[in-house]
């Protein structure tokens, strides 16, 4: 049953490399940034698979934490600045 | 009869994902690419992952793995949805 | 079976770290660097999973992929229009000085390179010193013997806060000097735009939920991967994106300098408090007896913890933060 897990990880890496064609070549600077949210995303699921195969349950933290810092990124992209500073 | 169900939740989380991928290489626009992203790359982490869930037969692990999809479903709607929001503000801006 | 199933994972994952390093270092757009810095640290988190270091794995998730990656972002959108480079191709006069300026350091570039290169050698050469003599592994060896006499399970948290507590007394004393360098050189920055209906419900939810895995993290540092660095990473990770959703209060004191002065040194003020105690006992610096270790060692996590977080929130605002009236 192990194999199916590798065919999976195989699959995910190549999800991965579609992704970082995106990253290296999308015109916009949102592009990039979208396929660093896929980036992310095929990360948790190869995390996951990881923490089977080498039967570490720690590594579904990391996944987690993963997940939730993707969106820190993303606001941070996006963010608009306040047009006055204070003081 | 579990293995041939987690053999097939596993494939389809599988095909769904890279239809995603490749929907981000292919569609012509940003907002088409982002409905690539959000919709079928989640749709196939959730399938991939009822598939490990399956494998492991942990209950508290199977826990654990819903809480990540669903903190993986809210954050990046959100995420699209904000930079959907700064694609829009440069595209007017100029 | 498992080492040549992963040699096609492994060859991607280096193919991909590499292309992407080249990446950022030669693209021309700074902002086009920093997205490809973030993908960097989510690849390279991923290598360190597969090379079953998850306590490295977590740091790197929490701090590289994440939080720097906002910070840099930040740092980034706020140069004035006209001084990134790929803007200063406009002015012509602007464009000589610059030929004018690569001219000029080719030595410079050539001696970095050469130098580069030499550190990779004697790298490698280590490397390969380290991995031949397998036979003498003693650090590995007396971290295991002792374990049991420190007060945790997990080997990195036991050499962290335990036999090297020393050492992360002193991280933390870095920390606090970065802190008063970012005071002294500015008050903070403009803020950020109040923000809208779903960003509210971004934070309504994420805020709560980073706050737990850094309490969580904290907890189970003790026995498996985890400990006060990540949960403070985590906990800044929460105070930054109050700000980013244009909150006036970003999870910190604010209002009043004394509570965050507190807050500041909180974690090397109280791992120094410990380590005096036990000199007081007459045992050595940091020597804590082995009945309390676990407790003390939880005790010093949670004060870093709070230092490490607030740290790291005020260099993501910029500088001191301004005094609030309004509350």
């Amino acid at each position: 049953m192990s194999e199916l897990l590798f065919v999976c990880l195989a699959g995910l890496m190549l999800s991965l490399l579609l992704g970082l064609i995106r990253v290296l070549r999308g015109p916009e600077a949102g592009d990039r940034m979208m396929a660093a949210q896929l980036i992310g995303t095929t990360g948790v699921g190869i995390l996951l698979l990881l923490s089977l195969l080498f039967n570490q349950p720690a590594l579904s933290d990391v996944a987690l934490i993963l997940a939730l810092l993707a969106a820190v990124a993303a606001a941070a992209f996006s963010g608009k600045q306040r047009e006055t500073s204070n003081d | 009869m579990i293995d041939v169900i987690t053999l097939i939740l596993m494939t389809t989380g599988l095909i769904f994902f890279l239809c995603g991928s490749i929907g981000l290489l292919r569609l012509p626009d940003l907002y088409s690419r982002l409905h690539a992203l959000t919709k079928a790359d989640n749709l196939g982490l959730g399938l991939l992952l009822t598939g490990i869930a399956l494998y492991q037969q942990d209950l508290l692990f199977a826990l654990k793995l819903v809480l990540i999809w669903l903190a993986v479903l809210a954050a990046s709607s959100a995420s699209a949805y904000l930079i959907a929001q700064y694609a829009r503000r440069q595209e007017t801006g100029r | 079976m498992i080492i040549t199933n992963m040699l096609f994972i492994d060859i991607l994952l280096v193919m991909s770290i590499l292309s992407l390093a080249w990446a950022t270092l030669t693209a021309t757009d700074v902002r086009r660097s920093v997205i490809f810095f973030i993908a960097f640290g989510l690849l390279v988190t991923l290598a360190w999973a597969r090379l079953q270091a998850p306590d490295v794995a977590l740091a790197e998730a929490a701090i590289g992929a994440g939080l720097s990656g906002a910070l840099l972002l930040t740092a980034v959108q706020l140069r004035p229009r006209g001084t990134l480079p790929s803007e200063a191709l406009d002015n012509e006069k602007q464009n000589r000085s610059n030929r004018a300026d690569l001219r000029s350091s080719a030595a410079i570039r050539w001696a970095v390179t050469l130098l580069c290169i030499v550190l990779a050698y004697i790298l490698i050469w280590a490397l390969l010193q380290a991995l031949s003599s397998q036979t003498n592994d003693n650090l590995a060896q007396s971290v295991n013997a002792n374990l049991a006499n420190s007060g945790v399970s997990n080997p990195v948290t036991a050499v962290l806060l335990n036999f090297r507590a020393y050492d992360t007394l002193l991280e933390l004393a870095v920390l606090l000097t970065a802190v008063l360098g970012i005071f002294a050189l500015s008050e903070e920055r403009a803020g950020y735009a109040p923000a809208g209906a779903v960003f509210n419900g971004l934070v309504s939810w994420l805020v709560p939920a980073l706050i737990l895995m850094a309490g969580y993290l904290l907890w189970v540092g003790a026995h498996a991967p985890g400990g006060a660095f990540q949960a403070g990473a985590i906990l800044a990770a929460a105070g930054v994106i109050l700000r980013l959703a244009g909150k006036p209060d970003i999870g910190l004191p604010v209002s009043s300098t004394s509570y965050l002065n507190i807050i500041l040194v909180i974690g090397s003020g109280l791992f120094l408090l410990v380590g005096l105690t036990m000199l007081a006992l007459g045992r050595p610096f940091l020597g804590y007896p082995e009945a309390m270790a676990g407790k003390l060692i939880l005790f010093i996590e949670t004060a870093a913890m709070i230092s490490i977080a607030a740290t790291l929130i005020l260099a993501f605002i910029g500088g001191r933060p301004h005094n609030r009236e309004d509350g």
